[in-house]
């Protein structure tokens, strides 16, 4: 079968798909959505069509990334366009199916927007609604639309004609495309592909390596599993084609265990490229061998590291060595290996499907293309979103995000990860690209967002972060191992109220030398999110020091709940709720809280009810309230 | 073998082909203190201590791991190389005990002595095994500590005695990793390598069992790559005089050093000048030697059995009994029995003496390693 023929037939088949006399139904089926009840679900669609006797074609598709509205349902009529429909419960599906599949009552109520040709009254286009408007889709095109486990769905649009492109073009011109298109790593450090892809190349030997990074450690982000899960072949079409340009017969994939779905999907579509001709022995004729095994990894947020990934596909400790020599010279195995991350392969595709000029258009002068983001945290909308680079900040959090959740004040946005760092308000107008970024002391990283709001302790965030960098530390380099633990300790005793005069230049201090002493990257950027706290947020860090106070009243050991007595209406509430029974007080007694039991879980705070708002959250001061319950004031309700 | 010419500290120094810059400096009575390097081992650049700066490369470099190359410049000792150095030690000082490192009167003191300062028994070099022995003083003593005040607390791990010949105490280990690299790149065993994470990473066996429950086979390289106290073995008194010899267990030939006092043997150690076994040993060798020279019931001279009674005889003597009375069998009556004591040249004579002159096929050798 020659490409035109399965792409005739591909193409058939997604026709009679989209143009099929029967009802369609699209069930966001990736990780995410399965953990939101998709399941349930598609179980509860599936017993009422079957109650009223309806056939549809059910399709499960990857994840459109409205994390916020998981479930998604979408509903397609013959000659109507597809309607999404979130936040699904069991009931709204069986509201669904008798309104709009039985009666054609498309409950505009439900519906979150309309996709594709066509209009329904009181439905917007799903595009033009504030969080997919200014997003520009290339790598997640297919995310939501097809069914990943189905490479015809991936053929029909447009899926592998840019490795038939690539077959047809020499190493060096494939090479020479990548250079200009402008394509940078989208792992984190941002490095030219082209160049890196010629190194390899160019290194003497004949047996090489290439390899998908899948690994994806970084807490809060999800960019490489939605697009393993939703568009597996846009990845594998890449690794193909690098393996020609680069001359590579044998490819790895180093995906986390924590992604089975991932696993299981690229599993399924390696075997269908080897039915296709696209992978194995002789591609297409072409005489090209490759093979892709997928490694399954531990987890363990050092194995992203590009070393350390090879030593644990060798079977040894996930620990990085020092470069040089460079993996582009001796990688696995001592051979010259190129190691690309999950969306970086798939732009190559992209970029071999539709050509560098076109791809070159998106993006800034050095920062080419588009990037995905996980978008999460104190934001109201979050989700997987792909932007191009330079969009600034604000667009970002304020257009596509919706801003701060429940309208609080924006304190500080992390990028990057636990490498990165926290930007602040003063940042929010600089464009998103790998340089601006870098020049405000954080990293792009793979492209974790992290919105954080006037709650959110920036000390107790550099804290957390370099606790959980401190515990993923290999334990090789000292600087690495030991001084992060040492700024764990310092950033500790800070938040627990014990900070002392000279803790921050010690921070600094160690800092710097926890990132020009180590030996890999984790070390090297282990101190940006304390840095850069410092360097946004110094009052914060004096607060704790001097005054022993935490102005986003986060921290336990510097803040104290206490019961308002001329707002408490003595309704029982908190006195109930509290774990930790350090409520006193009973009916028509005033409540106050017994400051030794109390655990500042907060649980007081939240569950008072908004009209009495007697509960305050106080730092670095005694409120003078009474010690033991007393009665309510004659005349009070 | 072309050899590289380079100039280290100003200095004119030549190197061989393929050799690292630390080696190249070291050869050359160079210092640079290190404390994860071994020269018998991959070079991991982890302690960050042999950081030199070499013209053309962007940061500082460990010097382990970069090979030298033609017309190098590189230095050692630039006052921000120092203070690169002071602060990549300071972490490990908050592991390992140093109260007596950063003390003044540490050669003053002996392992009995009442501590001036409190130091807790557990944090005293004078009472660490290695003490005067320690590649960490040697650093210290180096790079020059004395003025910063370190934030150390004993960790409290426990100590392994598991195993009969040495003894580990990770409270004093850095965490160079010489040991697991010994023992998987020289040793082909893999009984201990990294384990845990972060601050809490540890060098041990998988699990952190005990030492004798692995696939040890306790030869005591570990023991002898650790650059501090952490490692240590169980029979460590000072020898009175120390004498090379060539060990006699094996036809192999290891170079040992028997260490001796009041005319007995006390400990062994690997001659590490020995071309044969460079400074390792087995087991055998390296712990079982003492008892076996020393054991009442080993033979020093031959013995004749006459009617159930052993009485010794003189070599000569005992050599003319047996020629004389194998005379008295037909060739396929007798077998040779060698010892795998003997060196290979030894075991070829015996079966050549088997099959030539008894012209016998009975030959046989006592090893079954
Ligand atoms: C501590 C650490 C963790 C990393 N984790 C990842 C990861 O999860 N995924 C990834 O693609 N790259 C990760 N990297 C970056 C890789 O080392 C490497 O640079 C990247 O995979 C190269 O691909 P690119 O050129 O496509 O960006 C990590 C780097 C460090 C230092």
């Amino acid at each position: 079968m020659t490409f035109e023929d399965i792409r005739a037939a591909a193409i058939n088949e997604w026709d009679s798909l989209e143009k099929s006399d029967q009802v369609r139904i699209y069930l966001g089926s990736a990780t995410c959505g399965r953990a939101a009840g998709a399941k349930t679900i598609s179980d509860e669609l599936e017993e009422e069509l079957q109650k009223r006797n309806i056939s549809a074609v059910i399709t499960q598709v990857g994840c459109i990334g409205s994390c916020y509205l998981e479930p998604l349902v979408d509903i397609t009529k013959p000659g109507k366009p597809r309607i999404s429909y979130g936040n699904m419960t069991p009931k709204k599906m069986v509201e669904l199916v008798d309104d709009y599949i039985v009666n054609d009552n498309p409950r505009p109520d439900l519906a979150l927007g309309s996709i594709g040709e066509g209009s329904v009254e009181g439905i917007t286009d799903f595009f033009q609604t504030p969080m997919l408007k200014s997003q520009v889709r290339i790598i997640l095109r297919n995310c939501g639309f097809i069914d990943p486990e189905k490479i015809n769905h991936y053929i029909a649009r447009g899926g592998y004609s840019g490795l038939v492109r690539t077959l047809t073009m020499t190493p060096d011109q494939v090479i020479e495309e990548l250079k200009k298109s402008g394509l940078r790593g989208r792992g984190g450090a941002g490095f030219p592909t082209g160049q890196k892809w010629e190194f390899c190349q160019r290194a003497p030997g004949n047996e090489k390596y290439i390899i998908c990074n899948a690994d994806e450690g970084d807490p809060g982000a999800f960019m490489n599993r939605s697009l393993l899960e939703g568009d597996p072949h846009s990845v594998l079409e890449g690794m193909v084609i690098g393996s020609h340009a680069i001359g590579a017969s044998q490819g790895y994939i180093y995906c986390r265990a924590e992604y089975p779905l991932a696993i299981e999907r690229l599993k399924i579509a390696t075997d269908q490229m080897r039915k296709y001709g696209f992978l194995g022995k002789n591609i297409m004729g072409t005489g090209h061998n490759f093979e892709i095994v997928i490694k399954e990894g531990a987890g363990a947020f050092v194995c992203g590291e590009e070393t350390a990934l090879m030593a644990s596909i060798e079977g040894k400790r996930g620990m990085p060595r020092p470069r040089p020599p460079f993996p582009a010279i001796a990688g696995l195995w001592g051979k010259p290996t190129n190691i690309n991350n999950v969306e970086t392969w798939a732009a190559a595709a992209v970029i071999m499907q539709r050509g560098w000029e076109w791809y070159s258009q998106f993006g800034t002068e050095k920062s080419k293309g588009t990037k995905t983001f996980a978008l999460v945290g104190k934001i109201e909308r979050t989700g997987l979103i792909e932007v191009p680079l330079g969009m600034t900040l604000r667009s970002i959090i304020y257009d596509i995000g919706g801003g701060v959740l429940d309208g609080k004040e924006f304190k500080a946005a992390q990028t990057g990860g636990p490498s990165g760092g926290c930007l602040p308000q003063s940042n929010l107008d600089s464009p998103v690209d790998y340089e601006s970024l870098a020049a405000a002391g954080s990293i792009m990283g793979s492209g974790g967002m992290i919105v954080m709001d006037e709650n959110t302790c920036p000390v107790d965030i550099a804290r957390y972060f370099i606790s959980f960098t401190q515990g993923e530390s290999c334990g090789k380099c000292v600087p690495c191992r030991l001084g992060t633990r040492q700024m764990q300790k310092i950033l500790q005793r800070i938040c627990n109220g014990n900070g002392e005069q000279g803790d921050i230049e010690k921070l600094q201090k160690i800092g710097e030398t926890v990132k020009t002493g180590s030996l890999c990257g984790l070390g090297q950027t282990a101190p940006n999110p304390v840095l850069t706290t410092i360097r946004y947020f110094r009052d914060d860090y004096e607060a704790h020091i001097h005054d022993k106070k935490c102005p986003s009243l986060t921290c336990k050991d510097l803040i104290r709940f206490y019961i308002l007595p001329d707002k408490c209406q003595a309704c029982l509430i908190c006195l109930r709720n509290c774990p930790a029974e350090a409520i006193l007080g009973g009916k028509r007694m005033i409540h106050v809280i017994d400051q030794d039991k109390c655990t500042k879980c907060g649980t007081c705070f939240d569950v008072c009810p908004k009209k009495f708002d007697a509960v305050v959250r106080v730092t670095g001061e005694k409120l003078d309230v009474p010690d033991e319950p007393v009665p309510m004031l004659a005349g009070k309700a | 073998m072309e050899t590289l010419n380079l100039s280290i500290d100003g200095k004119e120094v030549k190197a061989k082909q393929g050799s690292t810059v630390l080696a190249a400096a070291l050869d050359n009575e160079i210092y640079i203190p290190s404390l994860c390097f071994h020269p018998h081992l991959s070079a991991t650049g982890g302690c960050r201590l042999c950081v030199v700066e070499i013209e053309g490369y962007k940061d500082y470099v460990p010097s382990c791991t970069i090979s030298a190359t033609d017309s190098m410049v590189v230095r050692t000792s630039t006052p921000q190389l120092l203070q690169l150095r002071r602060e990549a030690l300071n972490p490990i000082l908050s592991q390992h005990p140093c109260a007596c490192l950063m003390c003044w009167r540490q050669k003053k003191c002996g392992p009995d002595d009442i501590c001036l300062r409190n130091v807790a028994v557990t944090d005293r070099c004078v009472t660490c095994p290695r003490n005067y022995n320690c590649e960490l003083q040697q650093v210290v003593c180096h790079v020059n500590k004395n003025d910063v005040k370190i934030e150390y607390s004993y960790r409290n791990l426990p100590i392994d005695d598991s195993n009969p010949f040495f003894a580990r105490d990770l409270n004093r280990c850095i965490l160079c990793g010489r040991c697991s690299r010994v023992c998987n790149e020289i040793r082909g065993i893999g009984a201990v390598n990294v384990y845990n994470w972060g601050g809490d990473s540890l060098n041990g066996p998988f699990g952190s069992k005990p030492i004798f429950d692995t696939n040890c086979i306790s030869c005591g390289a570990c023991v002898s790559s650790c650059p501090v106290g952490a490692l240590y073995f169980k029979d460590s008194p000072k020898a009175e005089t120390e004498t090379k010899t060539t060990c006699t267990y094996c036809g192999v030939g290891c170079g040992l050093v028997l260490g001796t006092r009041e005319n007995k043997v006390i400990n062994v150690y690997p001659d590490k000048e020995s071309e044969v076994n460079k400074g390792y040993l087995c087991v055998k060798g390296h712990f079982a030697i003492k008892e076996m020279v020393h054991h009442p019931d080993r033979l020093t001279v031959p013995l004749i059995n006459c009617g159930g009674q052993f009485s010794p005889v003189n070599l000569d003597e005992a050599l003319n009994i047996v020629a004389s009375r194998l005379r008295n069998y037909r060739s396929d009556e007798v077998a040779v029995i060698s010892s795998s004591k003997c060196t290979n040249e030894d075991n070829y004579v015996a079966q050549k003496f088997a099959r030539v002159v008894l012209g016998t096929n009975n030959v046989d050798n006592c090893a079954r390693l």
